[in-house]
């Protein structure tokens, strides 16, 4: 069996290993479109600002894990993909037959159509390469306008303001993180960065970008609100789309990602797609959806590849979960952080203290959770809401006192059922999803 | 090392919060907890202020052991000067609070002035602010612990608080931390309340060192083993707690019974540890649900209890259903014995109010008892006592007690003024069985003589815990002495007193000395702090401890006149029992005792005595 | 054999010496504030449950860690690298079990990693509510296989999945 890989990232790369294990003999292509070893994105950030040199955004540490697996690992990037004769062309010229092809291209940052965009000292945050060149710009004390306050722009904030630059933070959007938490969590970022000497301007846009004067800064970035402020670097950060562009007659449908069945296979034989360039099912509302986060690229890669190497295996969605740290503020959110459609919230707000933590049910089932302020067990929220458990008691409980979290899921998850005199018993599944406290009864 | 180096000084007049040194000086020579905030107390406080009055200070103080694996290190105590007795207080309390406090990197709180409006002080690590308390004031210590961590989204907090009793000035008002453990005598919550302090909260996510790792695993695991080994602390209080005691003190003939009339209980075994682990005969349920260890601490004594829902104290409240702090001995003495009631449902109960409202069991107890003698005489009728027939024995009239006396309404009021107070405005004072205005908790000092001195020597007023004779007297550790006798005993209290002040300034548990002797305690301290801490150096600075509360309450104006029992306990011989036809020989075992202290014959401190020991 | 804590809550005291012999094997210090092991208190309901990681094979903090910080040593441990960990915390919303915690104070994570095969909490539990017996032993393996799946489930159905690709995703 030979399986090809396109795109080295999580999904990628958690594929081509799954693949190994899978199936011993088979040839395994993974093809990276960086002249890089396969690396973290995620890790970027950390790079940034010292904490980690490039070894250490490195996806596997080991030199020679890829040679140890078997795994042929070349650069490359896709100029078209032939699926009746099962060919995969380099833009190279290199022609790669396969008998089973994984796309997983992840995605690509947007640049927004704004004048002087194009200039030295614009960049965006995703490779390897533009992290060399904000190393280069982003000096200690250097004015820097980030554009895009999102989940990826603050994580790229946090990494600024460590390497002590100068920021304005500009975002289109009434508060910080929309799409990742609600009004009072964002906002409680923004006053936490602002308190942090950071300028946050919200519901603005960058309408310009110009060379700064003689002696200047080197950019000078106008917003709507009338303002300019002057950059020695302008990051953008205003999202990112899937990368499919090379999929055109294919045969491989794409809506705003590739389209997938659940088993991750896409609309042609043989090609399943996994990670950022796919729409995988979303586990909260059941639907096709871009979750373009690290567990779900993994999820995808390792089904995907289980399907590939003929185990049936289903996928039943991805939860949406991101976790942010902002200047040391760290924030959290799970599922239908929106709230469920008709259900009820658990919420309590600190805003001198910045603590938040806000709890969705539907039925008597947790179905999205936001914190701000709270790591402790965090993970915990994760299992409650994928896993589905009846909360029971647990669910007024967690209503009225949602800091009780811990103890909710001890009790419902761990099979240690409330003996609480005045609620009914419930009845939990007994083995849940740990075991660690299992054997108490 | 052991020590944070630390102290939190907040003026809350001014509200403002500053950290300081510890003195390391004054540690070396105090130790700790007890010890060290008494010096720090005795140093900046007029020993003659109004206890309730803004020259008062209060200290949360923890021992170096506080917070350290040490078994029980987990205590902190609570010093300041005393409304209940005018002397200085010291109350000492278990549970999580004491190591948080560590954790956060406090060796002690020092609270001074007063508030102008309802406040508490919060603490996550080097942050400390005293924010508004207008919720929570007017509420329950479960209210304010339950707020106070939904407020800050933070379970793993740990508050100490007042309840309404504190709030009201009950003069035997406790500060209660972790729902039920609590610095419970001596009125120190009314002390936290005449400042407008609701409670002190704490988060800690520092570390507490130690000096010698190595040697400090080492010495703390071989204390473990001799308490796990010993038969009161490896099996007798992990299984039955405290109550262990209720039979037997109540079959040597040392139970105070109806305000120390009678030495024996008929309804003993009805309010014992055995009752509280036997299946009730209505719900079949028992009423000890399990035992609970407070930080630390390899014993596990504390009683975890579940009162029957059918019960006529809890038959409509279901927030009394769940489990929570259950009786210990002195508590099922105080509420039980001492005032006839054999009904174990209903003492569980009224320690249930006493911790939600943040009393002392023990004094509330005694006052209720002593009241009951009031009523049985006719000083007291039902038109005082908001028509509460109290009689000795009545469950009824206990409960309906206790649920005035912490919001200090009508009768409760009276109640909550302690029974010195109590039985002085109804003529009869004598009928009062107090030692500097303090309720003498459940040993009598008839059956077991030693503890007649205890009681009348103690700094704080009747105390067991300053030197718990009964370990000698009645259980032979470390060795057996004769509890009708009072040869030997100013000695014997004497030692005890010197050792108990050493330990409670480390930040261990009492407790412990059922099984450790200061040859098993000075190792671990030594491995945690610097300066050669021998058995002779703690009872060096146990014997400075107690010579220094002592010279508070002088400056304070108490005199040997202060150091006498009740008459009852002089001129009323047991009357049942192996003491029948014993009065207490306090009279005679206090000039041998004084002498043996280095006091004059009128019980002060003689100058040599302080310059030995650098007072 | 493969060695698994194996935990009875009914004899758990709530007394936390776990906690402090974890943090003192680990941070050097008493500090339960950053121990691997958690004791949680239900003191309504007269219990104590201490609480931490089973090494699930799963490993859904180790899938989920970009950097490769994570991995599985022969005893079947999950171990977090520090050299390698960047702090990104995703580990900690990925364990559905929530038991990796970020260490603010050194921005990085912890979890239990068994002491390198001698944990320091079963040794120091008063009680015998924490023990480290062979996995068998405790029913603990079979208890753990049902975790494995009843997670996996929530991701992905599959009844074939052969057990080398479950234990894959390191590559190690």
């Amino acid at each position: 069996m030979n399986y090809v890989i396109l795109g080295a990232g999580p999904a990628g790369v958690t594929a081509a290993e799954t693949l190994r294990a899978a199936d011993p003999q088979a040839s395994i292509t993974l093809i990276g479109g960086e002249p890089e070893p396969p690396y973290s994105r995620m890790a970027l950030p950390y790079l940034i600002y010292g904490k980690i040199d490039e070894g250490g955004t490195y996806l596997r540490q080991d030199e020679t894990h890829y040679d140890q697996q078997r795994i042929r690992y070349l650069n490359g990037r896709c100029g078209g993909i032939d699926s009746s004769s099962k060919r995969l062309y380099l833009s190279g010229g290199e022609v790669l037959p396969y008998d089973k092809l994984l796309i997983a291209t992840g995605a690509n940052p947007i640049m927004p159509p704004i004048p002087g965009a194009h200039l030295e000292g614009v960049e965006t945050c995703w490779t390897l390469e533009d992290a060399r060149h904000i190393l280069k710009l982003a000096e200690k004390g250097s004015p820097v306008v980030l554009v895009g306050a999102g989940f990826i722009g603050s994580i790229i904030l946090e990494a600024l303001y460590l390497r002590g630059c100068d920021i304005t933070v500009v975002e289109l959007a009434p508060r910080m993180v929309a799409r990742m938490m609600d009004e009072t969590a964002g906002g409680m970022l923004g006053r936490w960065c602002e308190s942090k000497g950071v300028k946050v301007l919200t519901n603005t846009k960058v309408n310009s970008i110009a060379s700064g004067a003689d002696g200047e800064p080197r950019l000078s970035v106008g917003f709507s609100n009338g303002q300019s402020a002057p950059a020695d670097l302008v990051v953008m950060a205003v999202g990112v789309r899937s990368n499919t562009g090379f999929l055109v007659g294919s045969g491989v449908q794409v809506n705003t990602g590739i389209v997938v069945d659940d088993y991750l296979q896409t609309t042609a034989p043989d090609i399943y797609a996994a990670g950022d360039c796919c729409e995988g099912v979303d586990l909260s509302t059941g639907k096709p959806d871009m979750l373009a986060i690290q567990p779900v690229a993994v999820e995808h890669g390792r089904i995907a590849a289980l399907n590939m190497a003929g185990y049936s295996h289903r996928h039943r969605g991805s939860l949406n979960m991101n976790v942010l740290d902002t200047i040391g503020l760290i924030s959290s959110s799970f599922g239908l952080w929106q709230g469920a459609q008709v259900g009820q919230t658990g919420k309590l707000v600190d805003e001198g203290g910045y603590k938040y933590m806000k709890l969705e049910f539907e039925g008597d089932k947790l179905v999205g959770a936001q914190c701000v302020g709270m790591t402790d067990h965090v993970g915990m929220l994760r299992g409650l809401i994928q896993t589905g458990f009846h909360m029971g008691e647990w669910k007024g409980k967690l209503l009225a006192s949602p800091e009780r979290l811990r103890e909710a899921y001890i009790s419902v998850a761990q099979g240690h059922p409330s003996t609480g005199p005045t609620a009914p018993h419930v009845n939990t599944p007994r083995a849940g999803l740990g075991v660690a406290a299992g054997s108490g009864h | 090392m052991g020590w944070t180096g630390k102290i939190l000084r907040v003026n809350l007049t001014n509200g403002t919060v500053q950290s300081e040194p510890l003195n390391m000086d004054w540690a070396q020579q105090y130790l700790g907890q007890r010890g060290l905030a008494t010096k720090y107390l005795a140093e900046e406080v007029d020993a003659k202020c109004d206890p309730l009055g803004p020259d008062n200070k209060l200290i949360f103080a923890t021992g170096p052991l506080t917070g350290t694996c040490a078994s029980t290190g987990g205590r902190y105590s609570v010093i300041t000067k005393g409304p209940l007795t005018n002397a200085i207080a010291c109350s000492n309390s278990g549970g999580y609070f004491g190591a948080e406090l560590k954790f956060a990197g406090w060796d002690m709180i020092i609270l001074e002035g007063k508030s102008p409006k309802p406040i508490y002080l919060n603490i996550v690590d080097d942050k400390a602010e005293l924010l508004d308390a207008s919720d929570i004031w007017g509420t329950s210590v479960w209210n304010t612990d339950e707020w106070i961590k939904a407020k800050h989204q933070d379970p793993m907090i740990h508050v100490a608080t007042i309840g309404v009793a504190g709030e009201n000035g009950v003069l035997y008002s406790a500060i209660v931390n972790d729902l039920h453990r609590a610095a419970g005598r001596s009125g120190v919550g009314a002390v936290l309340g005449s400042k407008n302090v609701k409670a002190v909260s704490v988060r800690g996510t520092k570390g507490v060192k130690v000096r010698d790792g190595k040697a400090f695993l080492k010495a703390t695991n071989e204390g473990k083993k001799v308490l796990a080994e010993n038969a009161v602390t490896g099996s007798g209080l992990p299984t039955y707690g405290t109550q262990v005691l209720m039979n037997a003190i109540n079959e040597a003939g040392a139970m105070p019974t109806r305000n120390s009339r009678e030495v024996q209980f008929e309804g003993a075994h009805d309010i014992s540890a055995e009752a509280m682990a036997t299946p009730r005969s209505t719900d079949g349920e028992k009423n000890l649900q399990t035992n609970q260890a407070c930080f630390a601490c390899t014993i596990a004594c504390g009683r975890i209890s579940k009162i029957d829902e059918k019960h006529f104290t809890v038959v409509n409240k279901p927030q009394y259903w769940h489990s929570s702090g259950g009786l210990e001995y002195e508590a099922a003495w105080a509420l039980g014995s001492n005032t006839g009631v054999n009904d174990l449902e209903a003492l569980t109960y009224v320690n249930f109010i006493c911790n939600e409202q943040g009393l002392d069991p023990i004094s509330f107890g005694a006052t209720v008892s002593a009241a009951m003698e009031l009523f049985e005489l006719g000083l007291l009728t039902t038109a005082q006592t908001d028509g509460i027939e109290l009689k000795f024995g009545s469950a009824e009239a206990l409960v309906k007690c206790v649920e005035l006396t912490g919001k200090a309404e009508g009768f409760g009021k009276e109640l909550g003024l302690g029974s010195a107070r109590l039985c002085a405005k109804y003529g009869r004072p004598d009928l009062s069985m107090t030692v500097k205005g303090q309720e003498f908790p459940a040993y009598d000092a008839r059956g077991i003589q030693g503890m007649g001195l205890t009681y009348a020597t103690s700094n704080r007023g009747a105390c067991h815990l300053r030197s718990y004779t009964v370990s000698s007297e009645m259980l032979g550790i470390p060795e057996k002495t004769d509890p009708l006798t009072t040869d030997g005993k100013p000695a014997l209290v004497m030692a005890f007193q010197d050792a108990t002040a050493a330990v409670d300034s480390a930040g261990l548990c009492v407790f412990t000395t059922f099984a450790w002797t200061l040859n098993d305690i000075a190792p671990q301290i030594d491995a945690a702090i610097p300066g050669d801490w021998t058995p002779e150096k703690m009872l060096e600075v146990g014997e400075r401890i107690w010579n220094m509360e002592r010279m508070f309450n002088h400056r304070a104006g108490f005199t040997a006149q202060d150091d006498q029992l009740p008459p009852r306990l002089m001129k009323e011989a047991a009357k049942t029992g192996p003491a029948t036809g014993l009065v207490s020989g306090v009279d005679k075992m206090l000039p041998e005792y004084y002498q043996l202290r280095g006091w004059t014959a009128d019980g002060v401190p003689t100058n040599e005595t302080l310059s030995r020991l650098a007072v | 054999m493969l060695k698994a804590l194996v935990i009875d809550a009914g004899k758990c005291t709530g007394c936390k010496q776990c906690e402090m012999a974890c943090s003192l094997e680990n941070e050097g210090e008493f500090n339960v504030a950053k121990s691997r092991i958690r004791v949680f208190d239900f003191h309504t309901e007269a219990r104590f449950v201490p609480y931490t990681c089973t090494q699930c094979s799963e490993a859904w903090c180790q899938q989920a860690c970009p950097v490769n910080a994570i991995t599985t040593d022969s005893m079947g441990v999950k171990v977090v690298h520090d050299n390698l960990c960047v702090g990104c915390k995703v580990c900690t919303i990925a364990c559905p079990f929530g038991t990796v915690n970020y260490n603010a104070s050194t921005g990085k994570v912890i979890k239990c990693d068994l002491c390198g095969g001698q944990p320091a909490c079963s040794d120091a539990c008063p009680t015998g509510a924490i023990s480290y017996q062979d996995a068998e032993q405790g029913g603990f393996d079979k208890m753990k296989v049902w975790a494995s799946q009843s997670a996996n489930a929530a991701t992905s159905e599959g009844p074939n999945t052969p057990k080398a690709a479950q234990a894959s995703g390191s590559g190690h």
